[in-house]
C-alpha cells in the first residue's frame, strides 16, 4: 500500500515537473531571455576581433573568453529575477497555490516542479553555451571541469534560491516583476557585464567578490585557468544559497 | 450510520469580524446537502474549515470520520473540492489540467467522459486563460470530481453560467449524486437549492436558521397563497372575505386577488361553484424557496447571479 502511494506520489511530481517546463517554455520569457537573448550575444561578441586581446590581471584569458561564463551568470540571473519570481508569485495570486492545496499533492511540489523546470533550462543553457563558444569560436573549455561543474551548481542553487526569496516576499505578481527587475542590473554589473572586474575600480572590485554573481564569476575563472575555485566565491555562493532559502521556506505563503 | 461531515460549535473570527459565529450541521450520505444564506453569511468560511484550508477557533469537525486539519493527506484523496476562486495556470491545457491533477489522485475519474458530461469536449486542447468564465467554471467542477472523491463540496456551483449549461451542470451532479456520492453545495441561488438539495441549512449572519428540506422550509416559513382569477360576472367581495381561510381580497381591474391559507384555495372554488361564477384565467402562487427565506431571515437574497 506504501509502495503504491509513493510510486503514485512519484508520477504525480514527475507530471508536476513536466507541466511546469512545459509552462515555463510557452511562457517565453526563460527561452527567449535566458537562452536565446545571451545566446545571440554569445555569437556577436564571438565575431568581435578586438574582443580578442588578453585582459590585463586576467591571467591571459580574452574579453570574449571571459563573456562565456558572464552570459551563463545572465541566464541564471534571467531565470532568478524574472521567470521563477513572476510565475510564482502569479500562481500565489491567482489561487493555484489555494487550489493545489485541496488535493493530495500539495502546493510545495508546483514550488518544487517550477526550480526543477528553471534548473533544467539553466543546464541546457550552460551546455549550449560552452559547447558554441567551444565549437564555434574557438574557447577552450574549463580547464577544471569539476571545479567548474562545482561553482555552477553552487551558483544556480545560490540565485534560484534568491529567485524564491522575492517570490517569497513580494506580494503580487506586479511587486514580484519590480523587485526582479531592480536586482538584475546590479547583479550583472558585478558579474562583469559591462566592465571586467578585474577592470573596476578597486571598492567595486571587492565589492563584487562578494555579490552572488561576482563571486560566481570569480570561481567561474578559476576554473577556467585550471584551479579548483577558491574558498571564499564557493562560500560566498553558499551563504546566499542557505540564507535565501531558509528566508524563502519561512516566509513563503501559500495565499 | 454515522454522518459524512458533522460539525459542531464552529466559530471563526477574522481580526475584527465574526465570519462564523455558531455552526453545528450534519451530512448524511448519499445526500446533497445545500448551504444557503446571503453574501458574507459565513457560507465559504464553514466550508473552508470542512475541507482544512482554514483552521477554526472553536469547534469540531469530522469529515468522514477525519480531522480536516489532522489528517489532512487522508482526507484530500476522499474529498473534492470547487473553490470559488480557485485557477490554474493561464498555459496550461484543459486536457493537461486534467490529466495533472488525475495523476495526484489513486483512482481518478475518466477525464474525457467529464469533460463530455460538461460539454468541453471541443476545449481539451484550449489553453485555461483562453476559457471563457462558465467554461472555467465548468473546468474546476470537473477538478472537483476528477479524483472519484466520496465527497464533493462544491462553492457557488453554477455561478457565471448561463441557463442551458447550468441545466446541463444539475444533471450532471444528480449523475454524481445517484453514483453515491455526498455532495455539499453552497449557494445563493433558489432554483438550485430546490432542484438539487435533499435538504438545506440555512445560514445567516454566521449562524444555522435552521435545517429543513426544501418543502419543509416553505412550509414552516408559513406563507400565505395567493390566488388570482376573473369572475365570469361581477360579484360581490364579501362572498371571500367571509371565509375563515381566506385573509384578505383585493381588485387589481378585473381580476380579484384572494390571499389566503393551504385550504383557501379550495373554500374559494367551493363558493365560486356555489354561486354559479366561473374563475376565468385562474392562478394559484406557491410560495417559493425564495419567499421562505425572506420570512425566515429577514432579509433578501442577492438577485441570483449573474
Amino acid at each position: 500500500m506504501s509502495a503504491l502511494h509513493t510510486a503514485e506520489r512519484g508520477s504525480a511530481t514527475w507530471r508536476l515537473i513536466k507541466a511546469e517546463s512545459t509552462l515555463c517554455v510557452r511562457d517565453k520569457v526563460a527561452p527567449l531571455w535566458g537562452i536565446g537573448f545571451p545566446l545571440v550575444l554569445l555569437i556577436i561578441l564571438g565575431s568581435v576581433s578586438d574582443l580578442r586581446q588578453p585582459v590585463e590581471g586576467s591571467g591571459g584569458l580574452t574579453y570574449f573568453d571571459l563573456y562565456v561564463p558572464v552570459l551563463i551568470l545572465f541566464n541564471l540571473a534571467i531565470l532568478a529575477t524574472t521567470s521563477l519570481p513572476t510565475t510564482l508569485a502569479g500562481y500565489r495570486e491567482n489561487g493555484v497555490l489555494r487550489r493545489m492545496r485541496t488535493t493530495p499533492v500539495g502546493p510545495a511540489r508546483v514550488l518544487a516542479g517550477q526550480l526543477v523546470a528553471n534548473f533544467a533550462i539553466a543546464v541546457v543553457a550552460m551546455v549550449l553555451f560552452v559547447a558554441v563558444a567551444g565549437l564555434g569560436f574557438g574557447v577552450d573549455l574549463p580547464k577544471h571541469l569539476p571545479g567548474f561543474a562545482l561553482a555552477w551548481l553552487l551558483a544556480a542553487a545560490a540565485l534560484l534560491a534568491i529567485g524564491l526569496l522575492v517570490a517569497a516576499l513580494a506580494p503580487g505578481r506586479g511587486p514580484a516583476t519590480a523587485i526582479g527587475t531592480v536586482l538584475f542590473f546590479p547583479m550583472m554589473f558585478f558579474a562583469g557585464l559591462w566592465i571586467p572586474i578585474s577592470q573596476m575600480h578597486p571598492l567595486l572590485r571587492d565589492i563584487a567578490h562578494y555579490t552572488p554573481l561576482g563571486a560566481g564569476m570569480g570561481a567561474f575563472q578559476d576554473a577556467y585557468l585550471g584551479h579548483f575555485p577558491s574558498a571564499v566565491p564557493l562560500l560566498t555562493l553558499t551563504a546566499y544559497a542557505v540564507v535565501c532559502a531558509f528566508v524563502a521556506i519561512r516566509r513563503f505563503r501559500w495565499e | 450510520m454515522p454522518p459524512v461531515i458533522e460539525v459542531r460549535d464552529l466559530h471563526k473570527r477574522y481580526d475584527d469580524k465574526i465570519a462564523v459565529d455558531d455552526v453545528s450541521l450534519t451530512v448524511q450520505e448519499g445526500e446533497i446537502f445545500g448551504i444557503l444564506g446571503p453574501n458574507g453569511a459565513g457560507k465559504t468560511t464553514t466550508v473552508e474549515c470542512v475541507e482544512g484550508l482554514r483552521v477554526p477557533d472553536r469547534g469540531e469537525i469530522r469529515v468522514l470520520g477525519l480531522d480536516p486539519l489532522r489528517d489532512r493527506a487522508e482526507l484530500t484523496r476522499r474529498l473534492g473540492v470547487q473553490l470559488q476562486a480557485g485557477h490554474l495556470p493561464e498555459r496550461l491545457q484543459v486536457a493537461e489540467a486534467l490529466e495533472l491533477y488525475g495523476s495526484f489522485y489513486p483512482e481518478p475519474a475518466d477525464w474525457r467522459a467529464l469533460l463530455d458530461g460538461l460539454g468541453l469536449a471541443d476545449k481539451a486542447k484550449t489553453r485555461y486563460a483562453k476559457l471563457s468564465g462558465g467554461q472555467k467554471q465548468r473546468l474546476s467542477i470537473a477538478l472537483a470530481l476528477i479524483g472519484n472523491p466520496r465527497v464533493a463540496i462544491l462553492d457557488e456551483l453554477t455561478t457565471g453560467l448561463d441557463p442551458r449549461a447550468r441545466r446541463d451542470t444539475w444533471d450532471l451532479i444528480e449523475g454524481v449524486r445517484s453514483r453515491g456520492v455526498t455532495i455539499v453545495l453552497v449557494t445563493h441561488f433558489m432554483e438550485e437549492a430546490e432542484r438539487l438539495c435533499d435538504r438545506l441549512a440555512l445560514i445567516d449572519a454566521g449562524r444555522v436558521v435552521m435545517v429543513d428540506t426544501p418543502a419543509g422550509l416553505t412550509e414552516r416559513a408559513r406563507i400565505e397563497q395567493r390566488i388570482q382569477f376573473r369572475p365570469s360576472r361581477p360579484m360581490d367581495d364579501h362572498l371571500l372575505t367571509s371565509l375563515p381561510d381566506v385573509s384578505g381580497v383585493t381588485r387589481r381591474g378585473e381580476s380579484v386577488i384572494v390571499n389566503g391559507n393551504d385550504n383557501a384555495l379550495n373554500a374559494v372554488t367551493t363558493v365560486l361553484a356555489r354561486n354559479q361564477i366561473v374563475a376565468e384565467q385562474l392562478r394559484v402562487e406557491q410560495a417559493s424557496l425564495e419567499d421562505a427565506f425572506v420570512q425566515l431571515t429577514g432579509k433578501r437574497l442577492e438577485p441570483g447571479p449573474r
